[in-house]
């Protein structure tokens, strides 16, 4: 059968192939989308405990980090805008001023 | 008008007069001022004769009469000796009686005459009016002195006219002689006042007041009542005290040395103070005094062997001298020496007596030889005069009269005076054979040097010095007429003291008798000693003293009368002899080394003190604090401020290391997240 623990490990590695993608790729915009990957693994976490347990409280909080997983895209997004217009460029590892 | 209550006003006179001359003189003009200053010494003699008069219409034990003019000092109870309480009172008052009256006729009548020569002897000179400013500023304290009724009153006038001898023989300030000669004068005198001052302690503390009147009661009650005995050491000391204030004042041994010096004054000056009045002070106190050196035999010894010592050593300087104004001024000391031992064999109406006599001819020969001085266009020296009788006559006729006087002529002043006093060294219980014997080698040799000093500068020839042979002209009135006045006086102030073997009622003896009333124990005491002389000695002593002048007399007119040259053979002949006397005997000198060279040397050891030792410690502290700073800052650089740099250097090194972490790039923080994470899960995991 499918249970809980199939569900957990699912988000597992969505969440490690998240990270890796957040650690390893050079575009920004891969990076931003990495984010997202780990956020949704966040949330089917998050369902199935709900389905676990029987409650809706999970369903509810998943709903919200969606709405906040929304929002942050779009902030992150205005901050590339605005790194982009300074630097022209979409390579993470030219922007480095705030090195020592 | 009661004048005799309103002797205060006499003192106030002259006062006032200074304060005007004083503070405009400057401004007016000269007449004026010799106008207020002798008007203002006038009014005081006229109030003084008023005075007197009615002092002797009163009885003889009642002629005492004191004017309180207000109470000045209430310092209230103070311990006396023997445990006793008295009540110390100054009271600001003025009494007249037979003695102060003689001295205040003398003061103001020959103080007026000299303000009157004065106006026409200084007329040519800068600071006219403060001449006559500083001589009525003397007048009053001479009559504050005279006229005091308490030791502390006179104490003030013999300060004040200590000052005032100091501002008028410094008159010619610009002259260093003139200063210097102030300032010894002032100095000396300082000395003398102090031991007047431990008379006048010693007085309270053992008679429990200082007015005249009073300390004579408690004497002369305390004598008859067996309390005092004749030779007690309380009276010794306190006259011997007194007479060490004397011998400042009065130019005796040892404090006689100012008043030659004090010659640099003006010659009015000379006159007025160091002849007629200031000098007397001494004497003065010491006639005040009389209860107490009564009772103190040992001490009127001293004061007896110490005026007849000093009248013989100043007439033997007298003699060599060849600036007019010293003969002048040692014949003073010499007089004066006369006075004192008059007082010191108990003849205290016949000292004063002496000192009113001597009073008008010095002066009267004072302002004579002002009047030559005047003549010879400032020339002193009696070498470079001779032959001026002619010239000057009425300046010569005046001046031999006092000489006369001076010289002890039968019929003048000077004779009733001075034989009063060789009378009463001779046969007074307190006399003594050799004070005579001084008395009359004096009396020849004042005869010798005056009539040289008379003979060197009226008669023989002229060794004046062309240049002012043409300027020799007689002194005008205001010079001539005081000059002619005082003669008259050296001719017949003598007349009030005749004696009774010529027939005469001795009035001034008999008018002091109140004030100079023996003390019955001291007349006891005397007892064995008391011999009785018929008037035939009393002539021979007369006698004897008239013989001698006339041997100097006799001895001046052969050397100095005619030309010769016996005066430089005898000089020569005694050479030893002449160079001591013509150097003083070489007094100025030992107390030059003695006093004056070691005060000098203690200032400059001070001096030497203060550089090392003083300046020193303060050049010692401020190096020390130079020191210390150097240190502190040394300290600040190093070690604080290393500290400081320390931790930032610490800080650098330490950080320079860890700021690699910040690499800039968002993964390796990223990174990092990770890796905690992972730290933490296993920590939850496997953690215990």
């Amino acid at each position: 059968m499918v249970s809980t623990y199939h569900y957990l490990f699912l988000g597992a590695a969505l969440f490690t192939v998240g990270v890796i993608g957040v650690l390893t790729r050079r575009n920004i915009l891969v990076i931003l989308m990495s984010i997202e990957l780990m956020m949704n693994a966040v949330n089917i976490n998050l369902i199935a405990f709900s389905n676990h347990l029987h409650h809706a409280t999970g369903q509810i909080f998943a709903i919200f980090v969606i709405t906040v997983a929304a929002a942050e895209a779009a902030v992150g997004l205005g901050i590339v805008i605005a790194m982009f217009k300074n630097k022209e460029t979409m390579n993470i590892n030219e922007i480095d001023i705030m090195k020592w | 008008m009661n004048f005799l209550d309103l002797i205060w006003i006499i003192p106030l006179f002259p006062a006032v007069g200074f304060a005007i001359n004083g503070l405009f003189g400057k401004r007016m003009p000269k007449a004026a001022v010799a106008v207020i200053a002798c008007t203002a010494v006038l009014l005081a003699f006229i109030f003084a004769v008023g005075a007197v008069v009615q002092l002797s219409h009163l009885e003889p034990e009642h002629r005492s009469h004191t004017v309180k003019v207000y109470e000045w000092i209430n310092a209230g109870p103070a311990h006396t000796g023997e445990g006793n309480i008295a009540n110390f009172t100054i009271d600001w008052a003025f009494l007249l009686d037979p003695l102060s009256s003689i001295m205040v006729l003398v003061v103001t009548g020959i103080g007026f005459l000299i303000h009157v020569y004065s106006a026409g002897y200084m007329h040519d000179e800068d600071g006219f009016y403060r001449f006559f400013a500083y001589l009525n500023l003397f007048m009053f304290s001479m009559l504050t002195l005279i006229l005091g009724s308490n030791y502390v009153m006179m104490f003030i006038g013999w300060e004040g006219v200590g000052l005032c001898s100091y501002l008028l023989i410094g008159y010619y300030f610009l002259k260093k002689s003139a200063g210097d000669a102030a300032k010894k004068a002032f100095v000396v005198n300082r000395i003398g006042d102090w031991g007047l001052s431990i008379g006048i302690f010693l007085i309270f503390y053992n008679f429990g007041s200082l007015e005249f009147t009073k300390v004579g009661e408690v004497v002369r009650e305390g004598a008859a009542a067996g309390l005092f005995n004749v030779g007690d050491a309380m009276f010794v000391t306190i006259a011997l005290a007194l007479f060490i204030g004397a011998t400042g004042k009065s130019a005796q041994i040892p404090l006689f040395v100012w008043l030659p010096d004090a010659m640099e004054g003006p010659t009015p000056v000379s006159a007025l103070i160091h002849a007629a009045t200031m000098v007397t002070a001494g004497v003065y106190m010491v006639a005040r005094s009389n209860w107490i050196f009564q009772l103190a035999p040992q001490a009127m010894g001293v004061v007896a062997v110490i005026g007849g010592l000093t009248a013989l050593f100043a007439a033997s300087i007298a003699i060599v001298q060849n600036d007019i104004k010293r003969v002048l001024a040692y014949s003073t000391v010499s007089q004066l020496g006369y006075m004192f031992l008059a007082l010191g064999v108990g003849a205290f109406a016949a000292g004063v007596f002496h000192l009113m006599t001597h009073a008008f001819f010095k002066a009267l020969l004072f302002l004579g030889s002002g009047s030559v001085i005047h003549a010879m266009h400032h020339e002193q020296d009696m070498r470079k005069m001779g032959a001026l009788r002619k010239k000057i006559p009425i300046t010569f006729a005046t001046m031999a009269i006092g000489t006369l006087a001076i010289a002890g002529t039968p019929g003048l002043s000077g004779f009733f005076s001075k034989d009063e006093i060789l009378w009463r060294a001779f046969s007074s219980p307190q006399g003594h054979i050799l004070l005579w014997i001084l008395g009359v080698a004096v009396a020849g040799t004042t005869a010798f040097y005056m009539f040289r000093m008379l003979f060197m500068t009226f008669y023989g020839e002229s060794h004046v010095d062309h240049h002012t042979e043409h300027h020799i002209h007689e002194s005008p009135k205001t010079m001539t007429i005081p000059l002619i006045v005082l003669a008259v006086g050296s001719v017949v102030a003598g007349w009030v003291g005749i004696p009774a073997w010529l027939g005469g009622s001795n009035i001034i003896e008999r008018w002091l008798e109140p004030v100079f009333e023996p003390i019955p124990i001291a007349v006891a005491a005397l007892g064995e000693h008391t011999e009785h002389f018929s008037h035939g000695v009393e002539a021979g002593i007369a006698a004897v003293s008239v013989a001698v002048a006339l041997v100097g007399f006799y001895i001046a007119f052969s050397t100095y009368y005619k030309k010769s040259d016996r005066a430089d053979r005898v000089s020569a002949q005694f050479k030893g002899l002449y160079t001591a006397l013509s150097n003083k005997w070489y007094v100025d000198e030992l107390y030059d080394g003695l006093f004056v060279n070691r005060a000098k040397d203690l200032g400059t050891g001070l001096w030497k003190f203060d550089g090392s030792v003083v300046d020193g410690v303060v050049n010692g502290a401020a190096s020390t604090t130079v020191q210390s700073a150097l240190g502190s800052s040394w300290w600040d650089r190093w070690i604080v401020d290393g500290l400081v740099r320390f931790v930032g250097g610490f800080l650098r090194t330490f950080s320079s290391f860890l700021r690699l972490i910040q690499t800039g790039y968002a993964q390796n923080y990223a990174l990092v997240m990770v890796l905690g994470v992972l730290i933490l899960i296993g920590y939850v995991l496997w953690g215990n």
